[in-house]
Formats: C-alpha cells, sequence, structure tokens
C-alpha cells in the first residue's frame, strides 16, 4: 500500500472518532447544565475545552482589547457553537467531519462505495445544519447526527472493506484516537472533579456519571459494579477493562493488535521500535492494578500513557509514512 | 445557409425536427435515403415505444452516476464534478472506413515519432528546410534537455488520441493530434459498457469490434518501453492528483490495469533510481504513465515552482532508469503551427502521401497569411497553438466584433501564439433530444493509438457530440457530449 493512501486511511479514522467523541463531550456537558451545579458554567466548559486538547485558541475567551481590558467570557452558546461549528478551529466536529472526507476523498478508491456514500452523506448532512446563527434546536440534531453517522461509517467499514492492511490502518487510526482521548479526559477529571474534597453528593453523582456517559460507559459499568459509583472503580473501568470498548486497556490492546497485522501484511523489517513502545503499553495496562495507580500519582500514570501514545504515533510515521529515503534502502 | 427538414419515406414522428445542409450526415445520404448500415439501427429507434427508450435512458444515466464518470471543469465554484453528458444513439463507422482511419493514423503516428527522434537528434529534417527551424525553436514545447537523450525503441509518443472530422465530401481528415496527455478513453469505454447493456440485440446483431481490451493493450506497451534489464517491470499511473479534470479516468486505468496510482509526493529519486513509497518500504517504478504535463513534472528540470511533481525525477530518465510515456517534449509535435507541416513530414520519413489529410491551415507569421485572417475572422477559427480542451479560442461565425476585435489584437501582440482554419461544417450524426424524438448534432471521433512494440488502435475512440443545435465545439468543458462508437463488421 502507497504510504499516502496509509497517511489518509489513517488520519479519516482519526477525525471521524474525534468528532464522535468531541459530540458526546458536548452533548453530555450540555445535559448537565440544566441541573443546578456547583460548578459554574464557565468552569465547566474550560473543562471540556481541555478535554479536546484545545484551551487556548478556540475562542473561548475575546482577545484582550488594546486598552488592556482582561479577555471577557464569550458565553455558552457562542462556544458550543464554535466547538461544533467552526471550521476555522481545528478541534471543532465540522473540521473534524472535513477533515475526514477530504482525507477519504484523496483515496476515495482505497476504500468501499458504500463507506463513501456514508462519509459523503454525513458532510453533506452537515453542511445543511451549519447555520450563522446558534440555535439549540440545530445543535440537538447535529450531535446526533454526528454519533449515528461516524457508527453507520464504522460499520459498513467491518462490513463492506475486505479485512487487510486498509482495514487494519483504519483500527489504528481508530483505536489510537480514542486511547488518547480517554485518556485527557481522565487526567482532566483526575485534576478537576475527583480532588474536590468537600463534595456535595448529589452534584458530585452527576458529574462522575456524566463522565461514564461520555464514555458511552454508565450501562456497561453498572453491569460489572452496580449504580455504586466512586472514584476508584470509576478510574479502573475507563482505564484498565480489558472488555468495554471505550476503555484505554481495550483501546490499546485492539491497536497493538492492528499493529501487529500490518507488521505481518508489510513483512517489514523496521517496525521492531513501533511494536516494542505499543507491546510495553499493552503490558503496562494488562498488568497495572488500580491501587498501585492510585497510590503513586494517578495524574503522571495519564500523562505517561498519554506520551506513549504520541511515541506511538510518531513511530507510525517513521516506520511506514515518512521513513527516510536511507532507512528504508539499509534494510 | 438553407436547412430543409426531411421529406419521403422517413416522415416518421421522431424524426420531425430532423433537417439537412450540405454537411455530412452520417445517417442519411444526400437523397434523404438510410445509409445501409444505419438501417437496423434507424428500425430499432423507430419500433421500441417511447416510453421503453426512456426507459433505458434513466437506466444508463443510473449506470453513470453509480459508477461516478464526472469530470471538473475549470473556472467555476466548488463542486464542479459532473457527469459527462451522453447520447443513447451510437455512431456507426463502417468496416471500410475504419481501415482507411487505421492506415492513415498508424502513417502519422509512426513518420511523427520519426519527427520528434530526428528533431531531437540529427535535426536532418530542419538541415534540409522541410520544417523551418523557428517553427521548432519557437514552439514553448521544445525541450532542449531531450538533445540527444535516447529513449526506449525510440517511441517518444507512446499514447495519442488523434481528432478527426468528417467533411461534406464524406471524407475524413485530422483536425488535432494529441500527443501530450491525451483524455478520454474511460468515457469511450465506459460508454461502450453502459451501450451493451441498453441495446444489448442491436450490438450483438452488428457485430461491434470489440474494444474492451484497451487496458491490456495499454499495459503492454508500457511494458514493450520498460528500460533495458527490467524484465517485470513495475508500471504506475501518475496523476496531478484528485483535483485535476481527469482524476475520474487516472484511478479508472489503474483499476483496470491493475497497477498503483500514483501522485508526486509518493515517488523519491535515490541514486537516478526511481522509487514509490509504500507502507512496505521502497519500491522501485520502471515505467510511468504520466498524466501530468511536462512543466509540472520536475521542479528541478522545469517549472521551480510546481508541486505536483518529482524532483530529480528527470535525471532518473535521463539516465536510462525509468521510461515515461509520454515522453517529454513530445508537444512540438501536436504544436498547432506544425500541425500544417505534418503532410511534409510524412512524405519526407516514410516516402508516401498522407492518408488522412489536413484541414487548410493559415500561419499567422506569415505577414500574407495573417492580413487574410484579420480580414476574414468571421468566416474562421482561431486556436491558440499551446491550448487544448476548447480554451483559447475564437469561432468566427458565432463570435462578436468585440471579441474579433480583441483577437486581432492578441494576434497582432504575438503571431506565432495563433493559427487559423476556416470554419469547417462537419458531419452530423443523429442524437435523442431531450424532447424524446431524433435530430442531428455535430460529431468529431477522437480514436486512441498506442505505439510500443507495435501499434495498436482499438477499433473505435471517442465520439464527441456538440449538444447544443448549431454549436461546433464538442470538447466537454464547453458543454460537449459523447457517444458510443461502433466500427462494423470484421
Amino acid at each position: 500500500m502507497l504510504s499516502r493512501v496509509a497517511d489518509s486511511l489513517y488520519w479519516t479514522s482519526r477525525y471521524l472518532e474525534r468528532a464522535e467523541h468531541t459530540a458526546r463531550l458536548i452533548d453530555i456537558n450540555m445535559g448537565l447544565m440544566l441541573d443546578r451545579s456547583r460548578v459554574s458554567a464557565e468552569r465547566r466548559w474550560q473543562r471540556v475545552l481541555s478535554a479536546v486538547g484545545s484551551a487556548q485558541g478556540l475562542g473561548w475567551h475575546d482577545e484582550p482589547d488594546a486598552n488592556g481590558e482582561p479577555a471577557r467570557w464569550l458565553g455558552v452558546t457562542a462556544l458550543v457553537h464554535a466547538l461544533c461549528f467552526d471550521t476555522t478551529k481545528h478541534a471543532s466536529i465540522t473540521a473534524c467531519i472535513f477533515g475526514a472526507r477530504e482525507n477519504a476523498r484523496q483515496i476515495r478508491d482505497e476504500i468501499s462505495t458504500e463507506q463513501w456514500q456514508r462519509l459523503n452523506g454525513l458532510f453533506h448532512e452537515i453542511s445543511r445544519l451549519r447555520t450563522a446563527s446558534p440555535s439549540e434546536r440545530n445543535l440537538a440534531e447535529f450531535l446526533p447526527t454526528i454519533i449515528d453517522g461516524v457508527h453507520l461509517f464504522q460499520g459498513v467499514t467491518d462490513t463492506t472493506l475486505s479485512h487487510g492492511e486498509g482495514w487494519q490502518v483504519l483500527r489504528v487510526g481508530r483505536y489510537l484516537e480514542r486511547a488518547w482521548s480517554l485518556t485527557t479526559l481522565l487526567d482532566v477529571y483526575e485534576r478537576e472533579v475527583f480532588l474536590g474534597e468537600d463534595s456535595d453528593d448529589a452534584s458530585e453523582y452527576l458529574e462522575w456519571v456524566g463522565l461514564l456517559r461520555i464514555c458511552t460507559a454508565f450501562e456497561a459499568f453498572c453491569r460489572v459494579h452496580t449504580a455504586d459509583l466512586s472514584h476508584e472503580r470509576i478510574l479502573e473501568f475507563l482505564l484498565l477493562d480489558p472488555d468495554f470498548p471505550h476503555s484505554v486497556r481495550y483501546s490499546v490492546d485492539a491497536l497493538h493488535n492492528a499493529l501487529e497485522a500490518i507488521q505481518q501484511h508489510t513483512r517489514t523489517q523496521r517496525g521492531g521500535e513501533l511494536m516494542r513502545v505499543a507491546g510495553r503499553l499493552k503490558a503496562t495496562l494488562g498488568f497495572a492494578q488500580i491501587a498501585e495507580v492510585l497510590a503513586q500519582d494517578p495524574v503522571r500514570y495519564l500523562r505517561r500513557i498519554l506520551e506513549q501514545c504520541r511515541e506511538i504515533h510518531d513511530l507510525i510515521y517513521a516506520v511506514y509514512i515518512q521513513y527516510s529515503v536511507e532507512a528504508a534502502l539499509a534494510v | 445557409m438553407t436547412t430543409t427538414p426531411l421529406r419521403g419515406a422517413q416522415d416518421h414522428p421522431l424524426l420531425r425536427d430532423y433537417f439537412m445542409d450540405t454537411a455530412f450526415d452520417e445517417m442519411f445520404d444526400g437523397a434523404g435515403a438510410i445509409r445501409p448500415h444505419y438501417q437496423a439501427l434507424f428500425h430499432e429507434l423507430t419500433t421500441l415505444p417511447p416510453e421503453e427508450i426512456r426507459r433505458r435512458k434513466q437506466s444508463a444515466d443510473a449506470s453513470f452516476l453509480m459508477q461516478g464518470i464526472t469530470f471538473t471543469v475549470y473556472g467555476r465554484d466548488e463542486g464542479t464534478e459532473r457527469i459527462f453528458p451522453y447520447d443513447l444513439i451510437p455512431r456507426l463507422v463502417t468496416g471500410e472506413e475504419w481501415d482507411r482511419i487505421e492506415r492513415g493514423l498508424t502513417q502519422r503516428i509512426t513518420a511523427l515519432n520519426l519527427f520528434l527522434h530526428d528533431v531531437y537528434n540529427d535535426q536532418k529534417i530542419l538541415a534540409q528546410g522541410v520544417v523551418p527551424r523557428e517553427v521548432v525553436y519557437s514552439c514553448q514545447q521544445f525541450r532542449r534537455q531531450m538533445r540527444g537523450l535516447r529513449v526506449p525503441r525510440n517511441v517518444y509518443v507512446a499514447i495519442a488520441g488523434t481528432d478527426l472530422l468528417r467533411l461534406e465530401s464524406g471524407e475524413f481528415v485530422v483536425l488535432e493530434d494529441n500527443l501530450r496527455v491525451p483524455s478520454g478513453v474511460s468515457y469511450m469505454l465506459t460508454n461502450r459498457r453502459i451501450m451493451k447493456r441498453t441495446l444489448p440485440s442491436l450490438f450483438r446483431d452488428y457485430g461491434v469490434r470489440p474494444i474492451d481490451h484497451y487496458p491490456q493493450a495499454l499495459l503492454a506497451t508500457l511494458r514493450s518501453l520498460a528500460p533495458e534489464g527490467r524484465p517485470e517491470p513495475t508500471i504506475v499511473v501518475l496523476t496531478p492528483g484528485v483535483y485535476n479534470s481527469a482524476y475520474f479516468e487516472h484511478t479508472w486505468l489503474a483499476r483496470q490495469m491493475g497497477v498503483e496510482l500514483v501522485e508526486g509526493r509518493d515517488l523519491v529519486i535515490h541514486d537516478n533510481l526511481v522509487y514509490m513509497r509504500t507502507t512496505a518500504g521502497l519500491k522501485r517504478v520502471d515505467v510511468i504513465y504520466r498524466r501530468v504535463d511536462d512543466d509540472f513534472i520536475d521542479p528541478l528540470a522545469f517549472r521551480g515552482d510546481s508541486i505536483l511533481g518529482v524532483a530529480g525525477l528527470f535525471n532518473a530518465y535521463r539516465a536510462g532508469n525509468v521510461t515515461l510515456a509520454n515522453a517529454f517534449g513530445t508537444g512540438i509535435a501536436d504544436d498547432k503551427a506544425l500541425y500544417a507541416y505534418v503532410p511534409a513530414i510524412i512524405k519526407y520519413y516514410l516516402d508516401e502521401d498522407p492518408i488522412l489529410n489536413n484541414v487548410e491551415t493559415y500561419l499567422l507569421t506569415d505577414a500574407k497569411q495573417r492580413s487574410h485572417v484579420k480580414e476574414n475572422l468571421e468566416k474562421l477559427v482561431v486556436k491558440a497553438v499551446g491550448e487544448s480542451g476548447g480554451y483559447g479560442m475564437l469561432v468566427g461565425p458565432q463570435s462578436s466584433s468585440a471579441e474579433r476585435d480583441e483577437f486581432k489584437r492578441k494576434i497582432d501582440a504575438d503571431p506565432r501564439n495563433y493559427i487559423a482554419q476556416p470554419t469547417l461544417l462537419f458531419s452530423r450524426a443523429p442524437c435523442l433530444l431531450e424532447d424524446g424524438s431524433i435530430g442531428p448534432r455535430h460529431v468529431d471521433l477522437r480514436p486512441y493509438i498506442l505505439f510500443g512494440d507495435k501499434v495498436t488502435i482499438v477499433p473505435g475512440g471517442l465520439t464527441r457530440v456538440a449538444l447544443r443545435q448549431g454549436s461546433l465545439v464538442v470538447n466537454s468543458s464547453q458543454g460537449g457530449g459523447s457517444k458510443d462508437t461502433w466500427v462494423l463488421g470484421a
């Protein structure tokens, strides 16, 4: 497979996963705002922005003006609108969908017609829903459209695309992005939510349920632990559960599995370091115990996972996509 | 010009708007009688119920849509992908007519390849004054980098598409040669696939000569041009990318041949060898069917601002490590001013008279011809020598005086850049109109010629149609369409 094609498949997949995650993040937080909460709106959306990795530069605040007046908070409506529709902000959902479609368009022949039709259909649907003025009704239609659209794409991907190298590259993109965004989310909650000592139970409970629902994990969690929520159990479930598809461990396992399949397909001699790093991360999560993680510094633990994800991304590029001519000829 | 509605045996309601004048009609002879080879087609069309024709048209439409057979129009807004308009009534060419066309095209491509080899090596034809040096050296497509360079089998033009017209007399003449990156062959082949499904029994009864082996023939041609010592060459199609108007065709050809479709950024040059970058590492490339113009193919050798090309490709080519089809610099042989010399070129190299004649052409560098052209602009067609696709041209009879004045200024400013030809009343073929009736529309014919270890011309080609009544412009970028071409007889 051409490296360029692999690159486009990888980003198509990552962008779609990101769009879905961001859509659910916004949807759940919009819902949480309906209840009375100790968390101020500004604080809550600052948290959302941290979770999409874009605390700066998303039009959260106005620019400080010339007189040195401090930046002004734009308000929930404008911010949510930007997060959904503003194509100049790379973290926005619309920018992700446009990015995914543009990547897929470059390799139209490498994916199935059904995949293309789903993605193109989603693109046109979003273009229709994008309006100049923010409105709640619009959002109520927009967010489910994104989530459903991505699910449909993943469904036809699994049923219409041959499960060869290209399909594995799509899986790499999906699960690396998922591991990354879940870990980032847990990092934010570790620092912002789970630290509060003087908590009022009802409000804390809502926030915790919110976290699980952002990860589509509430039902799955209850089946294992009942609705008996605790910091430790939630973190254990989202970080270390081996079976739940939106846990970090599951994502890393799937990522490792896809990378292994690609290595077999390409028979590359240069994948050793990549497999070592991915395998180490898989083993770290596979053998971890939540008590150990909490006894040490959980934030540092999560940051370490993020670093390794970044390292895996760089190595994928170095092995399969942007390797130097000398390195490739040396083997 | 007087036009007369048809009278007599063809008083069929479907033909209510059919008319004839001095232009050659593909279906009717001068007396209004159906030409023998059109009779079965005519019978089928007039006996099929109108709703059945409509149904078949709809199902053919759906096939085109489903296959995503589209092209891009430049200079308009985004989202300019369109379905290539096509016509359901095939254009018929008799076996006898075709055999002559085939001989003529073979002769022409052979002579033009000899010419290119000569011009880039010994230049005998220039020394002997058969073609003036200034015509060659003033051509923007002349590549001095090609001087003295050996190309495999001395084949410069491996893939050509030559535009033919049929004049009032019924004679086929050459309007222009496309020797750089001719496009449209995918439409020829997809038209055929859809027509076989639309009029299957008629197709069978006619004994139409097959064209479906074109992709294999193209692959064999490219393979025959591989550098020496590469018995199992890796062949790729090089595309400028998804924004190119012919991108559909590039992907289609790559798929049909079973080779990779690459962009410039997929290729790297190392030690004058060409590789493509794959997930399994670098893979050596031997033959590139390139659909990128000379200017953009190597920023080191040609235009430095090109981002479509591959830096160093020309050096690898010069070292003989990779074959490009077509070679660089073939554009001098399809320059519209050089065109006037092609009959002399054929005579010079092959000592034969041209089997297919040229259209009369005025060279505007000649003062006498130039003033004649300027005085008669409303009767002539003026074309920019380096342009194609119907861009940069003036159709005299359909122009305004402001447009004519503009062209006079352009001609005076740069006479080498333009040629003029008489406005040709070329042939019309029956087409299915919007209202379901049948009317005559102007058509041309572009056969596709392959030149490797032998010359292969699949019988037929792309018949392009000027779908607007009275229009003489058949280019897809200017509102033209196409129809299937059936070459009859064994």
